[in-house]
């Protein structure tokens, strides 16, 4: 190798280095290498618009799993509307857009090095590294441990656990009781586990109308709150309770499960379904590899997502730091995007554009019933901001031909998303 | 290797005059029509079953049609919301993105009786504005073209509900339709391969 490696020819190049120089370091230094970390949606979605951006550059994608199975819509699979099937996506179109596909679980990253290590013994160098593992599960629920999530399942990880739940709902006697209990702030899909409740709570009507839903809960409010609780008098009179954390002294706090049992400080219940949701942070990897803060998430800058703690390591999805952005699949992918544009500029010595972000939420609360939270964010002094004026709520009031309009909407939205990430 | 700072400097001072990506304040066109990827497809080719496909609009069309969302003109579930997040300059963005992809082709369920019937009453009510059977993207009009059905019937729903308002050329054919002729046009547009 010449004296002159690519980090000199940034420096070298200075001034220049802001604007466009397409293909040149490339030939100068051999192919700049991108390595990622996880394929799930943001992992996945980088990939994908990284070799868009510029497909002279290198991506590999390792990630632990031959498929992916979409957290998005897996609550229609609970309320029976759904087949598991229709979540389940593979790594070929990535491979059709030149990206290299490694099934194996990373266990090191060295940011000095530039350097991912794998259980299987690989090693892969990096120019850049993009991080984007998801989430793990805290140990915030005293007895909750892998034995305990299959008799009271979490399904906040799709695939089996979604099968699970689904299973037990469909085993339970008419007149039982599903317990829901949801995770303090922050965690993976704000909306999601009262989308739950009403999608249990819709095959319940049907199928076995003199059940409940009870909903547990760790917070004092919600997302979506006033018009999850409309949608549950109007399609779910009394069958869906809310105890908020006052309540109980803190939601759930203790699991026996051998026993059959959940518990909060005051008592110990013994319910027919048990989804308990754990706390979370950031995936395993995030840790292991020190992108973690005392929270267990991960900060990152607001421009390109870069780790703030290393140098060259992104971290992108709901393993980052990325409030306002909420921890959902379409803010996912439009960090991905973002990241994704902002790394071919730096592999190519060039400056990162000014970033835009979208997020949309929909939740299906009946079937011809759907309601939404949207959001634009911009860059102000170097933090994701919301755009004043812009975004918000399905209005209370909105008719029910707007509704149902949202649903197919949603759906609209799940083939859209799925095939701009895997397609 | 050896290679000097010369040649490297040169090089890269050669392609700085070549060089058209900005990296200032201002969101490229293409940092700003990603974000619609989520619910309208990639460059704006939708799966469907609903969200309609942006491909191929004219960007005079795509301007006015958002700044009509924003303002509410135009009624919408959720684009509304969205749109009020955008300068009109970042719509002009975004549309130069749109406008230069080619009009997509959905595949999707119609009825070919219906289709067929919709074919001789586009000739005579539709063409001279929706041109190419409604793939020509000019002016103000929309992309009909093999658009999805059901955001051409919430659509018309609006129109005749007068809670979106219809062209003047437009309401004057539309008024003579009735509603099995409008519905017969709709499954044309959508049919079309």
């Amino acid at each position: 190798m010449s004296k002159i490696n690519r980090r000199n020819f940034i420096k070298i190049a200075g001034g220049a280095a802001a604007v466009g120089a397409i293909g040149f370091p490339a030939i100068a230094a051999g192919k700049k290498q991108v390595v990622i970390v996880g394929g799930g949606t943001a992992g996945a979605t980088a990939a994908k618009y990284i070799r868009r951006g510029d497909d002279s550059v290198e991506v590999t994608l390792i990630e632990p799993n031959e498929q992916y199975y979409t957290c998005y819509l897996s609550n229609e699979v609970l309320g029976g509307n759904r087949k598991l099937e229709t979540l389940k996506f593979g790594y070929d179109g990535l491979r059709k857009h030149g990206v290299t596909v490694v099934q194996d679980t990373v266990i090191g990253i060295d940011p000095a090095g530039r350097k991912v290590v794998t259980e299987g013994g690989k090693s892969f160098t990096y120019d850049r590294c993009i991080v984007a593992p998801g989430i793990s599960f805290r140990n915030n629920i005293e007895g909750y441990d892998e034995a305990a999530a299959e008799k009271f399942p979490h399904a906040w990880k799709a695939g089996a656990q979604t099968e699970l739940l689904r299973g037990q709902l469909e085993a339970m006697a008419d007149g039982g009781t599903v317990l829901i209990a949801p995770p303090p702030n922050p965690f993976r899909c704000p909306p999601g586990p009262y989308e739950r409740a009403s999608q249990i709570a819709s095959y319940l009507k049907t199928h076995k109308p003199k059940s409940k839903v009870l909903i547990v809960d760790s917070k004092d409010k919600f997302s979506k709150q006033g018009l999850f609780t409309q949608a549950w008098e109007r399609h779910y009179p009394g069958m869906i309770e809310w105890k908020k954390a006052a309540d109980t002294g803190g939601g759930i706090v203790r699991v026996d499960a051998k026993a059959g049992t959940v518990s909060t400080d005051f008592d110990d219940m013994k319910v027919d379904v048990a989804n308990i949701i754990p706390a979370q942070k950031a995936g395993v990897i995030a840790a292991a590899a020190g992108l973690t803060d005392d929270t267990g998430w991960c900060p990152v800058t607001g421009k390109t997502f870069e780790s703030t703690i290393h140098k060259g390591i992104h971290v992108i999805g709901d393993a980052a730091i990325a409030a306002p952005l909420p921890k959902s699949g379409y803010a996912a992918n439009s960090q991905a995007k973002v990241v994704a544009a902002a790394v071919v500029e730096l592999v190519n010595g060039r400056e990162a554009g000014t970033p835009s972000w979208v997020n949309t939420c929909y939740s299906i609360v009946a079937p011809d019933d759907g309601i939404s939270v949207a959001m634009v964010y911009n860059l102000v002094d170097g933090k994701v901001a919301k755009v004043e004026g812009a975004g918000g709520l399905t209005p209370m009031d909105s008719s029910p031909e707007a509704r149902k309009r949202e649903v197919q909407y949603a759906y609209s939205w799940f083939n859209n998303i799925t095939k701009d990430i895997f397609g | 290797m050896k290679t000097s700072k010369l040649h490297f400097t040169a090089a890269a001072i050669g392609l700085l005059a070549a060089g058209s990506l900005s990296a200032g304040d201002v969101r490229s066109p293409s940092m700003l029509a990603n974000t619609c990827a989520g619910c309208h497809g990639t460059n704006g080719a939708s799966q469907g079953p609903a969200s309609p496909t942006i491909a191929g609009l004219s960007e005079e069309y795509f301007v006015e049609v958002m700044t009509e969302f924003a303002s509410g003109d135009v009624p919408s579930t959720i684009m509304g919301r969205i749109a009020k997040g955008y300068s009109d300059e970042e719509f002009q963005l975004m549309a130069s993105v749109f406008a230069k992809q080619p009009v997509a082709v959905t595949s999707q369920q119609t009825d070919a009786a219906k289709a067929e019937a919709g074919s001789k009453l586009y000739e005579k009510n539709c063409e001279k504005c929706h041109d190419e059977k409604g793939a020509l993207a000019d002016d103000d009009a929309g992309i009909l073209y093999s658009q999805w059905l059901p955001y051409l019937q919430y659509s018309m729903e609006d129109f005749m509900a007068g809670s979106r308002e219809m062209p003047k050329k437009m309401k004057k054919k539309v008024e003579k339709l009735s509603d099995a002729e409008i519905d017969a046009l709709l499954h044309f547009f959508a049919s079309q391969q």
